[in-house]
């Protein structure tokens, strides 16, 4: 049985102007342990999925249907106060910006050991002595757990933050943007680091990011968004050697490496759509270069176009590399 | 090729107040530090390095919003620092533009495209409407948002990100500048609309002639957009030289470590840590020995009882600020 089990998961938002399809019929697993990257540009509905699974969405989220299986329990259907044990223990998450998810009054180990004595019920000293092993966990020396964030550097904080969704020995991580902040030095240093802890304790974890080639290098399977629509999942091999969606080639070829033989960039014409009033059929048609009528009239159907490769498109690329 | 820009010996320090018992005590952030280099006619030149490292005020003394603390930036062999008012200065901030980094806060909100664009213009002495109309047409068209007229009277609101870093990018073209700075002009942008943002700099630079300092911390675009390069460390040049040759052979401890951890967009590739120590300090008042001492893998004796390297000639225009540069083999 896979961890969490989103199916056809579909969440608006109301507006004064309408809705806002953030998130439609949206479908994936995540297996116990297993690192999955989900790709977008912003306003894609990635941290909207992200806000779902934890049940933590703004009051005009309108849930429309499917379901999230956490284990096996359906999440988005139960009690808040059933899901109150489910946040932190069950499922936890790295914020983005996380400069500004400490309290700015309170040090940092015992914003820490609160939200541990809040799921576990042990005393101050065994919650000291828990946050000094997350502290050595993520790599800050177990001293600084008496210090204020604002003694903290950026690179520091961020791994307080991660030190604090690891507290409760959660089963799975969302990362939202975990360093985007951050220099690139620190960054590595931090991705090494959740990747070990994940190893070590068997977590799973889910990284939500812009930037592909961060999301290559820590994710096992991946799972690419446009416009409120997963649109490819597949193994992380399969994702950028052999992507049988148009806007997931697309992605590959507008993004530059340092690596390899330096090669002409290719950006794609238009704009994400406004997702108020989406385009019909595909929502990518208006910017794919393969799209026919057929596009234009009725979405693609989210299918297993080989093995473990979903794919939502009438004309997938197949057999490229 | 002829040059177009030259720094020589630029420093910019900005006093901190700091109050140790009732003594006041100056001390001063060395934000660029002894900076020298020169960018050819057309050519553009990219500063690459952390945040802090001095590349953004690198950029703003060149266009004049800070003035050098000592030192000398040529334009055209004019020395930009005495030019204090008048039509001199005019005359340098027609020669010299800049793209910031956010084009939701670059462009003010109550003025329509036309405004934004046009005002330049106005500044520099276009007083007819109509001819200020055909410019603003003709660079909107020029940047990619066409039919210009659709674009002239809207508001920065009705646009997307990229179609405002257009705007952004006409306003500073319009009065057809030598020499633009571009601040990290599309690290706010999306994937698929950045590579557009970048091809347009390579264009304009085709079109019209520009040369850039372009300002970035994402190494393979400046892979992509720059010919030569220059790698900043706390306010201190380390390596300079012509971009694929600091990418594919960088000879400098600290090129060698920040290309080391730049992330892979191909899942095949196995990339090692880089080899670097701790984090950066701050540059307040710092020690005489190398900026990066603290931080090297590969330091040795002399680092620690020598002042800071000189930038020096490894061959090929490649220059590198280190002792030892030479003495081992690209392990990066």
């Amino acid at each position: 049985m896979p961890l969490l089990d989103v199916k056809n998961l579909t969440m608006h938002y109301t507006t004064k102007m309408g809705d806002v399809h953030a998130v439609d019929d949206v479908s994936f697993a995540i297996e116990p342990g297993e690192a999955i990257g989900l790709v977008g540009e912003s306003g894609c509905g990635k941290t909207s999925i992200a806000l779902t699974l934890l049940r933590l969405l703004p009051d005009n989220a309108k849930f429309l249907g499917g379901s999230v299986l956490f284990e096996g329990v359906d999440i988005v259907r139960i009690p808040e106060e059933e899901m109150r044990k489910i946040r932190w223990r069950g499922i936890s998450m790295i914020f983005q910006a996380a400069m500004n998810s400490l309290n700015p009054v309170y040090r940092v180990g015992d914003q820490i050991i609160e939200a541990i004595q809040t799921h576990f019920p042990i005393d101050y000293q065994a919650a000291r002595r828990r946050v000094a092993e997350l502290f050595d966990l993520v790599g800050l020396a177990p001293e600084l757990m008496d210090r204020y964030p604002h003694e903290y550097s950026g690179g520091m904080k961020q791994r307080a933050v991660i030190a604090m969704a690891l507290a409760c020995a959660p089963k799975l991580v969302i990362a939202d943007e975990p360093t985007t902040a951050l220099d690139v030095i620190v960054q590595d240093r931090i991705l090494r680091r959740i990747d070990e802890v994940r190893k070590e304790l068997n977590m799973a974890m889910l990284y939500i990011s812009h930037d592909i080639a961060v999301i290559a290098e820590v994710s096992q399977r991946i799972g690419v968004m446009y416009a409120g629509n997963l649109v490819e999942f597949a193994d992380t091999v399969t994702i950028f050697k052999n992507p049988a969606h148009p806007y997931t080639i697309a992605l590959m070829s507008a993004f530059p490496s340092i690596k390899g033989e330096k090669r002409k960039l290719q950006g794609l014409p238009g704009e994400p759509p406004d997702l108020l009033r989406p385009p019909s059929g595909c929502r990518f048609h208006p910017r794919c270069p393969y799209a026919t009528a057929v596009c234009t009239e009725s979405p693609p159907e989210y299918r297993e176009i080989q093995p473990q490769h979903y794919v939502a498109c009438w004309h997938p690329h197949l057999g490229r590399s | 090729m002829a040059e177009i820009l030259k720094l020589v010996e630029v420093r910019k320090l900005y006093p901190v107040k700091r109050r140790v018992f009732s003594l006041r005590v100056r001390d001063f952030v060395h934000a660029v530090d002894g900076v020298s280099f020169s960018v050819d006619k057309g050519e553009i030149f990219g500063l690459v390095g952390e945040s802090g490292c001095g590349k953004t005020t690198t950029g703003k003394l060149i266009v004049k919003l800070v003035d050098p603390t000592s030192g000398q930036i040529f334009l055209n062999g004019q020395n930009v620092v005495l030019i204090r008012r008048g039509k001199p200065l005019q005359d340098f901030r027609r020669a010299v533009q800049m793209i910031f980094q956010d084009p939701y806060e670059s462009l003010n909100p109550r003025f329509t495209i036309f405004d934004t664009v046009a005002e330049p213009l106005m500044i520099h002495g276009v007083r007819s409407l109509s001819e200020r109309e055909a410019l603003v047409a003709e660079i909107l068209a020029q940047v990619g948002l066409t039919p210009p007229e659709t674009f002239m009277f809207r508001y920065p609101h009705e646009l997307s990100g990229g179609q405002r870093q257009r705007v952004a990018i006409a306003r500073a073209m319009v009065i057809r500048p030598k020499f633009v700075v571009a601040d990290e002009p599309t690290s706010m942008l999306d994937v698929s609309i950045r590579a557009g943002i970048m091809d347009l700099l390579l264009n304009l630079r085709a079109e019209l002639g520009i040369s850039y300092l372009y300002i970035t911390h994402d190494l393979a675009v400046a892979r992509y957009m720059c010919d030569r390069l220059a790698v900043m460390y706390l306010g201190k040049i380390v390596e300079l030289g012509p971009t694929e040759e600091v990418i594919q052979n960088p000879l400098h401890p600290y090129t060698q470590a920040l290309l080391a951890a730049v992330p892979v967009p191909d899942p095949t590739y196995k990339r090692e840590p880089p080899n670097i120590k701790g984090d950066v300090a701050a540059p307040i008042n710092p020690p005489p020995e190398c900026r990066f001492l603290p931080r090297c893998p590969k330091a040795q004796e002399i680092c620690a009882h020598s002042p800071h390297p000189p930038l020096e000639d490894a061959g090929g225009g490649h220059f590198v600020a280190c002792y030892l540069a030479g003495t081992w083999k690209n392990t990066a």
